[in-house]
């Protein structure tokens, strides 16, 4: 280990990237239920998706859509029980997770996939320093000698460009703002260069100009280190500036897949086109008349998961949604080149019909 | 719907002059001792509200932004009275509340009411939701047994719940409903001002959209006045009539909505709009980020608070405490440089 990890990380020297066409990642026909004492609940239900070196890939949808539970279920991290993955695979560079022991599994984790959540204070230890939690994960996965590691802790903490790394890295989480503990965060994630991040709500829990450090730093790192980031949130703003494929998921399931500008110039499931109508927007003129302006709402709420309609979850809050639609789950099909819907109405939807 | 039940005992009784705000704040302190050691000596100070001044028309909104930590929730609850103000003044119809006691504040108290970020937390657990909504009536003696469940079914109705529900306990209800029923108990005693803290952040948007629609017709109906305060910008912008923006513990900038979008003049104003992503990935732009964290308000940098992360902040910056100056007619900026 004569190179620093920085200079390791700059040339990317290890990030082999992966030919175009075979993703880093794929998932297929992902199933993870839960048992308990409510009943089955499929919190994710034959979802798939798939994403390239350098490439982020952003989940969408509100609490309880299973857009978190899809990321753990990757990480192989369901608490079991009541969870359990009962179908599909994981192929990370075509090995597929879901079949290696818990024993291989924990070589990945860390090192080959890594994981940041949205509250970096209940994922940090908190008694042990920021450097040392950072290092552990190279001692665990690189073979490295205890003051290598933290040698590359402090490189890695200049790199998500944290002041004064060497400080820092004595430092315990609760000694760093919000900000920092997310950068700190980031840094262990990305110590051992993985493949993949899964980055769960990641700026969620933090103000807006600290959400748009963050943003940059993980866009930029990975451009630097050719990862391939799932980026799961609620916000379709983040979503438009970060990701380059987005799937919406509903209920457990993808309801639509689209490229970013797609999905946002024509959305072509009802749930996404009510969320974007639901949202205030800065981009759009003032008006000046409060009252005249209403948010579109979407009425009702999500079903419990317990309580599924027969057919498509989303028609009991849907305008467009017939007899079809409460008896028959939708098809998920490809409406234009690249974009997927699961609606039965999907072509009323399409600009200039279908 | 407010009906007869709630006409008397209002104090000061008569209505507002158009001319008088329904809240009138002035220059607002509250500063919390720091306190360590055995002997819990003071220390320090944290300067949560260092000065702050705004004023609220009947059926205004006022949005109070700002990220964590910069004394916005704290200048509601000033308002409220759940913290005492350690100097400044505060009007409330025209009353001076500022040093009111307990009981001399209890006829003010309906006059505003708060919601919470967290309704769930606000609603005690072991009583059905139609009680919590009709404690302020009992409280306050307002009505018979019947005319008093009357109310609450109504409000109930009002606010999109079925009034069935008011025998469920809190837990039986979705985080919506439960801001739904938090929106219902503010408006039992039907106040002239509601302070919302961060009222709609912990809604998922579909759900939030429902929420935000409601308060704004609300507002139409009752004419009331709000504080909004809030860290969504886009909530904030399609809420409110005027805007005002904190940073540790101050007002930087106070003008109405579109001025304040379309011509904001203080930095820290500027960089918060660009750090807001757009849904929009067309408008995918190269923006400049602030960059560094919020100072700690026990310690705040001397002279304006924002120098340490401001792009143009010059000597006079990090030395005098900028003054806040009306550079246009309802637009006031605490800047050097403007």
């Amino acid at each position: 280990m004569t190179q620093t990890a920085a200079a390791r990380l700059a040339t990317g020297a290890e990030a082999a990237p992966a030919p175009a066409a075979e993703p880093v990642l794929a998932v297929e026909d992902l199933q993870t239920y839960f048992y308990t004492r409510r009943g089955l609940l499929k919190a994710v239900d034959r979802v798939s998706f798939s994403v390239g070196a350098g490439e982020t890939l952003a989940i969408v949808g509100e609490s309880g859509c299973g857009k978190s539970i899809t990321a753990l279920s990757v990480m192989r991290l369901v608490p079991s029980p009541p969870g359990r993955i009962v179908g599909g695979s994981v192929r990370l560079r075509g090995r597929d997770l879901l079949r290696l022991s818990e024993e291989e599994m924990r070589q990945i984790r860390g090192n080959e996939i890594s994981m940041i959540f949205q509250e970096p204070m209940t994922s940090l230890n908190p008694v042990l320093t920021i450097g040392n939690q950072i290092s552990e994960a190279l001692i665990l996965h690189q073979d490295v000698s205890r003051k290598a590691a933290m040698e590359r802790a402090v490189e890695m903490l200049r790199l998500v460009r944290i002041p004064e790394p060497e400080r820092r890295a004595r430092e315990y989480p609760h000694q760093l703002s919000g900000g920092m503990r997310q950068r700190a965060m980031i840094a262990m994630a990305l110590a051992c260069n993985p493949k993949v991040l899964l980055a769960d709500e990641p700026t969620t829990a933090l103000d807006v100009t600290i959400q748009a450090q963050i943003l940059e730093l993980i866009l930029e790192l990975q451009q630097r280190l050719g990862t391939a980031v799932v980026l799961i949130t609620h916000d379709l703003g983040v979503v438009a500036e970060t990701a380059q494929r987005v799937i919406v998921m509903y209920a457990g399931r993808k309801v639509e897949e689209a490229d970013v500008t797609s999905l946002f110039d024509e959305p072509l499931h009802p749930y996404t086109r009510g969320l974007m109508g639901s949202i205030p927007r800065l981009d759009m003129p003032e008006t000046g008349t409060k009252g005249a302006d209403r948010l579109q709402e979407i009425p009702g709420m999500v079903p419990p998961l317990n309580a599924l309609p027969p057919g498509c979850a989303f028609a009991p809050r849907c305008a467009m949604a017939t007899e079809k639609c409460q008896a028959e789950y939708p098809p998920y099909r490809e409406l234009r080149p690249g974009h997927w819907s699961a609606c039965w109405h999907a072509e009323r939807l399409m600009a200039g019909g279908a | 719907m407010s009906g007869s039940l709630l006409q008397e005992r209002r104090p000061g009784g008569g209505a507002n002059l158009a001319a008088e705000p329904v809240l009138e704040v002035k220059e607002l302190k509250k500063h919390f001792p720091v306190r360590k050691g055995i002997l819990r000596r003071t220390v320090g100070h944290v300067y949560a509200v260092d000065g702050v001044s705004f004023s609220i028309a009947q059926g205004e909104t006022l949005g109070l932004v700002g990220e964590s930590g910069c004394g916005k929730s704290t200048v509601g609850r000033a308002v409220m009275r759940l913290v005492e103000p350690t100097s400044g003044r505060i009007r409330l119809n025209g009353h001076d509340i500022t040093r009111l006691s307990k009981a001399e504040m209890r006829p003010h108290r309906r006059e505003m009411q708060i919601i919470f970020q967290d309704p769930y937390s606000s609603l005690n657990p072991r009583m059905p939701v139609g009680r919590i909504v009709g404690e302020p009536l009992y409280v306050h003696g307002i009505g018979t047994a019947k005319e008093r469940e009357e109310r609450v079914a109504a409000l109930f109705e009002r606010v999109g719940l079925r009034a069935a529900q008011m025998k469920n306990y809190p837990h039986e209800f979705s985080g919506g409903q439960r801001q739904r029923i938090g929106i219902a108990r503010a408006l039992t005693l039907d106040p002239k001002l509601i302070i919302g803290d961060e009222p709609v952040s912990a809604l998922d948007v579909s759900i939030q959209a429902q929420v935000i629609n409601l308060l704004m017709d609300l507002q139409q109906e009752k004419r009331l006045s709000y504080l909004f305060i809030a860290h969504d910008l886009a909530v904030v912008k399609h809420i409110s009539h005027r805007i005002a923006v904190m940073y540790l513990g101050r007002i930087v900038e106070l003008a109405d909505t579109r001025t304040l979008f379309t011509d904001p003049q203080h930095p820290y104003t500027e960089a918060l709009l660009a750090a807001v992503p757009v849904p929009n990935p067309r408008q995918k732009r190269k923006r400049r980020i602030l960059q560094g964290d919020v100072p700690s308000p026990i310690r705040p940098p001397p002279g304006c608070h924002f120098h340490t992360r401001c792009p143009y902040a010059e000597e006079r910056c990090r030395r005098e405490v900028p003054v806040a100056k009306e550079v246009a007619p309802g637009h006031v900026v605490a800047c050097h440089l403007r």
